[in-house]
Parts: structure tokens; C-alpha cells; sequence
């Protein structure tokens, strides 16, 4: 099992309503899932906490066997350099690295740089042209195929996107999204997408919809 | 791995410097500059106090009583021997000048203790500097300029300034002078058997040690002027540097959460980030120590010539490396950058991985908050000091806490300042304006307090400078009404001097003098004939009505200043003046420079009280054109040394001519101070300018063009000068009180008045207005050229 969680609960400081409330879901090596649902209905903050951005208030949130509720900040952030890999919708880029430094960024952190692995996510994701570019050069679905390298090219076990293709239109999100669930698969990496678009989610083979914390 | 990690995590955020090379050369330029004007005021004071310091230890200078001849000429070597035959601890000196160099001959064998170089038991050579071609000792450079004597130069650090010595021998030989002393210098400890001077050396006289408390108090005055400019510069310093670091660490937030979001540990990354901070603060610190050098080298010149002409010593006008002085501004510059990065790392640790922008603005509205309470409790602070406060310390503290009390306060009131200009404004621009404004004082505001703490500054410094001169001025008027001053050596001399001065003196006015015990306090009681030369030219702190009248009366005394704070004599206290006679204060006078307390009572009293003194020193009025011939017919008829006469004109001049030199220097390190704190203006406005695009691209993008935009941020960084420079006028007036009538008086027991220059102010004002317009140019111009495309980048990204 590579992703466990179990009677998950979360309540932000200074708010009454709980954001999750006693969500469970099990994900196996190599599983694909959409989580859907409306503003607000907690769809982030669960990426958060399985990413270990975030901690739970109960419950249990476990990645490739490893509990992360007991761990410290150096612990949680072992876990987001080796063993899952983050896509944000604001993509995150380091402004003052160049592309190539960018992609390379994550799997140095992890120890793990591959410079023909670089060069190859570079290629799929039509990146070669642009190596020598800062992000401020390129578009926004450049910049996010380049955040897609960068959480790829350590190969972790999870992949966690949030909203990846939020700032991007129909046509490029969907080419995104297809390069993206298929770099994955080619891994043998689990994914959790979140979204707002059904068109998406039904890119993956399976789908969640979140409801007022609860899943549905 | 922990290797790969840090290394990875330090190219990151090098790299944001290697994109961002405007943002690190105003993080190093702050740095630097705060170190330089630290370590530049700090190496003049230390420069000059271990000059003189040097210069006392190793002459000796007017510590010991001395003999010279009666006629100023130079002592036989025969009449030394006899002296010593007849029982007398004296040691002669032969002094002169060797290619501008000042040779003094020593015997180190009689030299009382602590005298020159080598002493007996200093484990020093001794051989060496008595035997074959001897040995001059002298600082390196002073060393390089004699010319070959075929003695052995020994450089030695401890000696003055511009200064050789050596054995008296060898001086004799090399000036010329074989068989020839300028000075027996007088043990203090003399057996009680010897012989009487004037009959063993009937024309030598003894003089007795100089006090040297006046000339000493008022260089301690004039160093404790540079201290507490050391001060400020310090404080403008932490400011800037404080801005700087607060600005650098807020550019990158953004990067930090990305680092922490993909996995970098946030206490490896505050350790690192402290690790790149010291290493910046290195360097930094060693240029500004460089800066700070050139800084007092420029400068020192001057402040040697005030110290010269203060203190009569040879100061180095050049500036000599001192390791505890460059590693003082290394550490002060690491330590600083310690205190201003605290906060911001603190923060940053603080940091939520996940906050948002309302978090960060409620985070900013509640530090604002906190920043206006400890402002209130530090000025709160400081006036409770100020009321009841005791001792220096007490003094430091109160003006520390008056200084980043008002800085602090600054930002408040200003944000208060903008909000009432907004809320009066009716036309568009104009409220954006005040809004844009207000917004833009939590960024500048650490640039601002520097510059408000350097306008404070530059206005308690001038104030007390030249308010230090209108009584120092007002004081010599009083104190030298006399027009020449003439010391007789013995009873004898002074009856031909009052013989001469009746025929060719307007008026002789004798200086009787005696030590007494006040109030368990060692004071000096003289006694004042009664004539318009007092009358007219004193003037008093506080006095009753028709005082000369009731004093030539003998119905009371007057007494200084520091008898006056120190016994709490008020007016009508009663003052012991001898045996049995007890009289009331009358007045009280001014007595700037003098250590001790003074009693002044009339020349009757004074006679009838203590018989066995008389006069030997006198106050002669003639006519100013008449001085030359009385000088003259003094020397030639009463057989008075030149030495023995001071002319009134004279030290006014010598004394004005100190002020100069200091206003030389207090104006350098004022446009200094101020020039920086501009910089530090610029600094903060150029690293601003990139995180105000998100704010003014929606502006342009209504319709202001980019040239409006830039005209506006020039009135912009013109107005907050003027807001600032108007809060710093009250502190530093604040700061100015504090100095001359709080930390003065605690650290000398005399207090200046205070005078007020607005005309200096008002020019302050304009130069701070010139240094904001200038500061704010270059980054107006950048504006009104901003590519279109920039400003429009600013929508396609919502970071």
C-alpha cells in the first residue's frame, strides 16, 4: 500500500468547522486518483497533509509505510525530497535558477541527480529549447511543464498535484495533463490529482469527490 | 547527502544574489557603510587618545614639578651636580628639534618612575641605551625620518607622536648642545635635608606640576562629543543595516517556501541562510572597516590639530592600523548584522509553509502595534531618566532610549501623518497618492528611521557644538578680561612686576589662591579685588541683586558651578571660608573646564584670612595695543620670562581656532552621516521598486503614464524626507538637551546652556530634502523607462 489514511481530521486555528472530517483512502503503488469537489471542501488541505505540508489534527496519514503524524519538520521534509513529489498550481519555480537548475533542483535536494533523466523529461516535456532560460521567460504552461520535471525527475513513489493546470487554458492543460499522467504511469508512481474540471478528473482511471470534508 | 543538501540549498540562494546583484551590492553597501561610520568615528577617538596617551606616559607631561632656568635659557651641567650634591631627586632633560623631529634626552637612571621607555625595572635594555652609539626610541615612522645618527633606532609604539627619545647624552651630541640642560625634572619624593634652590641655583626657579584639569576636562568634553556621535553613527548604522538585511530576507520569502516545500529541512535553511549572512557581514565588515580608515585618515588632520591645540601634544596626523580597532568594526559589523538578521530569521522560522497573504498582513498589522508600545515605553522611559536619572550610565541609557524611542515612533506617526493627508484629499490621484504613500512606509521605514536618527544627529551635535562655543566664547571673555597674565617666580619678582604695572598698567588685578575643604569637597578660594574688570564681564548662573555690591562688602562669596551641584550650595547657603568666618552664596558662575569646585571672596577677606599667601600671579589691564611694550618692559626690567606671560588675545585666538577644527570635523561627520542615511534611502527604493510593480501596474494600466508615475515617487520620497525631518527636529533638540544638560552634567558637574540655530536647522532640512530628491532620482528614472511589457508581466503572473 502506498498511500493509508484513516479517520483523518483537520481544523484550522481560529475556525469552528472542521475542514476534514474522518476521511479514509487507501492508494496502491502505481494508483491514479482525481479528488474533485467544490471550493472550500478540503481538497488542498488533504493534499497538504499527505504531502506533509500540513499536519492532522487525528487520524493517521501513512506514505509507503511510514506514519507521518509523529514526524518533525526535518522528518516531513525528508519525506517531500525522497518519497513524494508536490505540483503546484502557482507552480513554485525558483525565479533565480534557469530551467536546466530547476528541473535538476528536487532530485539534487534527494540526492538523486540523473542528468540523462533531466535531459529526457526536458525532451518529453518540450523543455530542450529552454534550458538556459529563467522562468520569467516563459509562458505559464512552460513554467508548469517545468514544475513537472522538477517533481518527476527524482522518480517518487507519490505524486500530489494541486490544480496543476489552474492558470492554463483548455488546450494546454489537457496536453499537460496527458504528458503528466503518462510520465507517471512510466514511473510506476502513484498520483492524486486534485481539480475542479470533471474533464480532468476523467483523464484518471479513478475519482473521488470531496464534500464538506467528508468523502462522498 | 547532508553535504549534497546544504550545498544545493546555499546555490539556491546564491543564486537569487547572482540574478539579483542590485539587491546584494545594497545589502553589502549598507553593511559597509554602517561599519565605516562606526569604525571611522571609533578609530579618531582611539587614535587620539592613544596618542596623548603616549604622549603622557612618556614625558611625563607637567606630572612632575620642574626646574628651568629663571631667564628661559639652558641649564650648566655643572649647576645639575651641584643639585644632586646638595640632596636634590632631579633628573635634567635636554630637548630640540632634529629634522622637525622632537629629540628628547633622557637620564633613565634618575627619571623618576614611570618616565620614558626603558626604566630599571622594565626589563628593557638598559646597556644598550646608555652604552656605544646608543638607541633612539620612536614609532616606526618616526624612526624612518630622523636622519643617520649611528644610534640604533628601537621602534616603539608607546612613544608619542612625532617624538624620539634618548639618553641625554647622545641628545646633547646630536643637537649641538654638549654640556647643555633645558629642565631638571623634580621627583616627587625629595629628602628633607637638601639644601634650598635659591641657594645652591640662585637663578633657577621650580614650578610646581600643571594641573592640566581644565585643558584635560575639556578634551574628555570634546572626546565624549565624538563618543557620543560614535554613538548615533552606531545606532543610524543598525538601522541601515537593519534595513537592509529586513528587506533581502523579504524578497525571498517566496523562495524559502519553495525550498521548504520541496524538502528542505527549515532549520538547515535558517542555519544556512545564517551562515550566508555572516559571510556577507565578513565581507562587508572588511570593506567597511577599509572605508572607515580613509574616513578618519580624511578626517584626522584636523582632530589632531584640535587636540594639539588643546592639549598641547603631538597627535599623529596619520592613522596607524590598530588591531583592536579593525577587529572592534569586524565585530561590530557581525554583531550588528546578528541583531538586525535576529528578527527577520526569527520570522522566517515563524513562517507558516502554507500562510497567506491575510496572515502576513495581520502579522505585519500586529508588529506595527508592538513597535508603537515599545516606542511609548522607551520615550516613557526616557523621561523618567531624565527626571530622576543618576549617574552617566543613567545618562547613555536615557538618550539610547530617547534615540530608538523616536525612531521607533516614527513609522506610526507617519502612517497617522498619511491617513489625515488621505482623508482630506478629493481628486483621484491625489488619494491614491496618500495611499500609496502610507503603504510604502513599512518598507522604507527602516531607511527613514536612519535618516531621522542622522538628522537628529546632525542637530543635537551642531546644537551642542555650537552652543559649546557661544559659552566657551562668552567664557573666555569673562575669564581673560585681562589683557595679559603674568606669573612672578618669587615674592621678589612680583613686587617689581606690581612696581612696573602701577606705571605702566591700567590696572593690576592679583590672583590670591588657596586649596581649602568645602563641604568635605577639595576646592580652590581665591581672592578678587573689587574692579569693573569683574563687574563688567562676569556673568552669573544665578545670582542675588546687586551681588558685586554685596560681596565687595565682604557680606557673602560666590562659588562655580560644580561646588554648587556637587554640596548643593543654593543661593544663601553657608560656606566656611576660614577660620571662624562663615558667609552666605551670593552667586553662582559658570566655571566650564574646571574639575573642582571654586569659593571667590574679597581680596580683604581673603588677606585677613590668609596672611602667608600672596600674590604671584597677576591680571594686567592696559590698552590691547599696549601689550607689545608691557611684555616687553616686563621682560627687560622685571626680568620675566616669556614663558611667564600669556596673552589674552593669544589663547582667545588659539582657543577659537580649536572650535574651528571642531566644527571641521562634527560638519564632516554630520554631511556624512547624512549622505548615508541617503544612500540607505536609494538602497531601500531601489529594492522596493521591483515589489511595487503589482502596485502600480493596475494605476498605469487606468491611465497615469509611467513619466506621471515617476514624477510622483519623487514628491513621494521628497514628502516622507520632509514628514521625517520635521519629527527630527524635536529629537534631536531632545537629544542636544540630553547631551548638554544631562550626560555633561553627569560626566563633568557642569552644565552648557543651550542655544537654538534655526537658520542651521532650516539648512539641515534642505540638504536632508536634496538627499531624499537625489536618492529617489535614479529609481524615478528607472520607472519613467520601464519597458510597457514589464508592467503588464505583472497580470500574466499572479505571483
Amino acid at each position: 500500500m502506498l498511500l493509508c489514511l484513516r479517520d483523518v481530521t483537520k481544523t484550522y486555528a481560529g475556525t469552528e468547522t472542521p475542514v476534514l472530517r474522518g476521511v479514509s483512502l487507501d492508494l496502491d503503488r502505481g494508483g491514479m486518483l482525481a479528488l474533485t469537489g467544490e471550493s472550500g471542501s478540503g481538497k488542498s488541505t488533504l493534499l497538504h497533509l499527505i504531502g506533509g505540508l500540513d499536519t492532522a489534527d487525528r487520524g493517521v496519514v501513512a506514505v509507503d509505510g511510514t506514519d507521518l503524524t509523529p514526524l518533525d519538520d526535518a522528518g516531513r521534509a525528508a519525506l517531500r525530497r525522497g518519497t513524494v513529489g508536490v505540483i503546484f498550481q502557482q507552480f513554485n519555480l525558483i525565479p533565480s535558477l534557469t530551467v536546466a537548475a530547476n528541473i535538476a533542483f528536487q532530485a539534487r535536494l534527494a540526492g538523486r541527480q540523473d542528468a540523462a533523466r533531466d535531459r529526457m523529461l526536458a525532451e518529453r516535456l518540450g523543455l530542450s529549447d529552454h534550458l538556459h532560460k529563467y522562468p520569467e521567460q516563459l509562458s505559464g504552461g512552460q513554467q508548469q511543464r517545468v514544475a513537472i520535471a522538477r517533481t518527476l525527475a527524482p522518480q517518487p513513489a507519490l505524486v500530489l498535484a494541486d490544480e496543476p493546470t489552474g492558470n492554463l487554458d483548455e488546450g494546454t492543460a489537457d496536453t499537460v495533463m496527458a504528458l503528466l499522467r503518462d510520465l507517471v504511469a512510466e514511473t510506476g508512481a502513484g498520483l492524486i490529482l486534485v481539480t475542479h474540471s470533471e474533464r480532468l478528473a476523467a483523464m484518471l482511471p479513478s475519482r473521488l469527490h470531496l464534500r464538506a470534508g467528508v468523502l462522498a | 547527502m547532508s553535504v549534497g543538501l546544504n550545498g544545493t540549498i546555499l546555490s539556491a540562494l546564491a543564486s537569487h544574489w547572482r540574478r539579483n546583484p542590485l539587491q546584494l551590492l545594497t545589502l553589502l553597501a549598507g553593511l559597509a557603510l554602517a561599519t565605516a561610520l562606526w569604525s571611522g568615528v571609533q578609530a579618531i577617538n582611539a587614535e587620539a587618545r592613544a596618542s596623548y596617551d603616549a604622549a603622557a606616559a612618556t614625558l611625563g607631561e607637567g606630572q612632575f614639578a620642574q626646574i628651568t632656568a629663571r631667564d628661559g635659557g639652558a641649564i650648566a651641567q655643572e649647576v645639575y651636580v651641584a643639585l644632586r650634591r646638595a640632596g636634590w631627586a632631579v633628573s635634567p632633560v635636554v630637548e630640540g628639534r632634529l629634522d622637525g623631529v622632537r629629540l628628547i634626552g633622557l637620564e633613565p637612571l634618575t627619571a623618576p618612575g614611570g618616565l620614558g621607555p626603558v626604566r630599571a625595572d622594565s626589563g628593557a635594555d638598559l646597556g644598550a641605551f646608555l652604552a656605544g652609539a646608543g638607541q633612539i626610541f620612536a614609532q616606526a615612522e618616526t624612526l624612518a625620518r630622523l636622519p643617520d645618527t649611528g644610534a640604533q633606532g628601537a621602534a616603539s609604539p608607546d612613544v608619542a607622536p612625532n617624538t624620539a627619545l634618548t639618553d641625554i647624552g647622545l641628545a646633547q651630541r646630536l643637537l649641538g648642545r654638549a654640556g647643555q640642560i633645558d629642565r631638571l625634572i623634580v621627583a616627587p619624593q625629595q629628602p628633607m635635608t637638601r639644601v634650598a634652590l635659591a641657594e645652591v641655583a640662585p637663578d633657577l626657579i621650580q614650578s610646581a606640576p600643571q594641573e592640566g584639569g581644565d585643558i584635560a576636562q575639556l578634551t574628555d568634553s570634546f572626546h565624549l562629543n565624538l563618543t557620543a556621535f560614535g554613538l548615533l553613527s552606531f545606532a543610524v548604522g543598525l538601522f541601515i543595516v537593519h534595513g537592509a538585511i529586513g528587506l533581502a530576507f523579504e524578497q525571498r520569502r517566496p523562495m524559502v517556501r519553495t525550498l521548504r516545500a520541496l524538502g528542505a529541512p527549515l532549520w538547515r535553511l535558517i542555519a544556512l541562510m545564517a551562515v550566508e549572512l555572516a559571510v556577507l557581514a565578513l565581507v562587508a565588515g572588511l570593506i567597511g572597516v577599509g572605508l572607515g580608515y580613509v574616513i578618519a585618515a580624511a578626517l584626522l588632520p584636523d582632530v589632531a590639530a584640535t587636540l594639539r591645540g588643546l592639549y598641547g601634544a603631538d597627535v599623529a596626523g596619520q592613522l596607524s592600523l590598530r588591531p583592536a580597532w579593525w577587529l572592534s568594526g569586524l565585530a561590530i559589523a557581525l554583531g550588528g548584522t546578528a541583531v538586525a538578521a535576529f528578527g527577520a530569521l526569527w520570522s522566517l522560522a515563524r513562517m507558516p509553509l502554507l500562510s497567506g497573504r491575510q496572515a502576513r498582513a495581520m502579522g505585519m498589522g500586529r508588529s506595527q502595534r508592538v513597535q508603537s508600545v515599545a516606542a511609548l515605553v522607551l520615550l516613557i522611559l526616557s523621561g523618567g531618566l531624565a527626571l530622576w536619572g543618576q549617574g552617566l550610565v543613567a545618562g547613555f541609557v536615557m538618550l539610547g532610549a530617547l534615540l530608538i524611542g523616536g525612531a521607533l515612533a516614527l513609522p506610526p506617526l507617519l502612517a497617522r501623518g498619511l491617513m489625515l493627508a488621505e482623508a482630506r484629499a478629493r481628486r483621484p490621484v491625489a488619494q491614491w497618492f496618500w495611499a500609496d504613500t502610507r503603504q510604502q512606509v513599512p518598507g522604507l521605514s527602516l531607511a527613514l528611521m536612519a535618516l531621522m536618527l542622522a538628522m537628529a544627529a546632525n542637530v543635537g551635535v551642531s546644537t551642542m557644538v555650537s552652543s559649546f562655543r557661544l559659552t566657551f566664547t562668552g567664557f573666555l571673555d569673562q575669564r581673560l578680561a585681562s589683557e595679559l597674565y603674568v606669573s612672578a617666580a618669587d615674592q621678589a619678582q612680583a613686587e617689581a612686576i606690581i612696581a612696573l604695572a602701577t606705571q605702566e598698567a591700567q590696572a593690576i588685578l592679583p590672583l590670591l589662591s588657596t586649596d581649602a575643604t568645602v563641604a568635605g569637597l577639595p576646592v580652590q578660594i581665591y581672592g578678587a579685588r573689587d574692579h569693573a574688570t569683574y563687574r563688567d564681564n562676569w556673568q552669573f548662573l544665578q545670582a542675588e541683586p546687586s551681588v558685586w555690591d554685596a560681596l565687595a562688602r565682604g557680606e557673602g562669596v560666590l562659588v562655580n558651578e560644580q561646588l554648587y551641584r556637587r554640596a548643593g550650595l543654593d543661593l544663601g547657603a553657608l560656606v566656611p571660608v576660614g577660620a571662624g568666618v562663615t558667609l552666605p552664596v551670593l552667586g553662582i558662575y559658570g566655571d566650564y573646564g574646571n574639575p573642582i569646585g571654586q569659593v571667590i571672596v574679597t581680596e580683604d577677606l581673603f588677606r585677613a584670612q590668609f596672611p602667608a599667601i600672596t600674590a604671584l600671579r597677576f591680571g594686567l589691564r592696559t590698552d590691547p595695543a599696549r601689550v607689545d611694550p608691557l611684555r616687553a618692559s616686563l621682560r627687560e626690567r622685571a626680568g620675566v620670562p616669556e614663558t611667564a606671560m600669556v596673552d589674552q588675545a593669544a589663547i582667545k585666538a588659539m582657543s577659537l581656532a580649536v572650535f574651528e577644527r571642531t566644527f571641521t570635523v562634527t560638519t564632516a561627520l554630520n554631511v556624512l552621516t547624512l549622505a548615508v542615511a541617503g544612500f540607505a534611502i536609494l538602497m531601500s527604493l531601489l529594492t522596493l521598486a521591483a515589489m511595487r510593480l503589482p502596485q502600480l501596474a493596475p494605476v498605469w494600466a487606468l491611465g497615469l503614464t509611467r513619466r506621471r508615475l515617476a514624477g510622483l515617487d519623487l514628491i513621494r520620497a521628497v514628502v516622507l524626507a520632509a514628514l521625517t525631518g520635521a519629527l527630527a527636529l524635536p529629537l534631536g533638540l531632545a537629544l542636544a538637551w540630553a547631551l548638554l544638560a544631562v550626560v555633561n552634567v553627569e560626566a563633568f558637574g557642569w552644565r552648557l546652556p543651550m542655544y537654538l540655530f534655526p537658520l542651521d536647522y532650516l539648512r539641515l532640512g534642505l540638504l536632508a530634502l536634496l538627499a531624499a530628491a537625489l536618492a529617489a532620482l535614479w529609481p524615478a528614472w528607472r520607472l519613467s523607462r520601464i519597458p510597457p511589457a514589464q508592467l503588464l508581466g505583472v497580470f500574466r503572473h499572479e505571483r
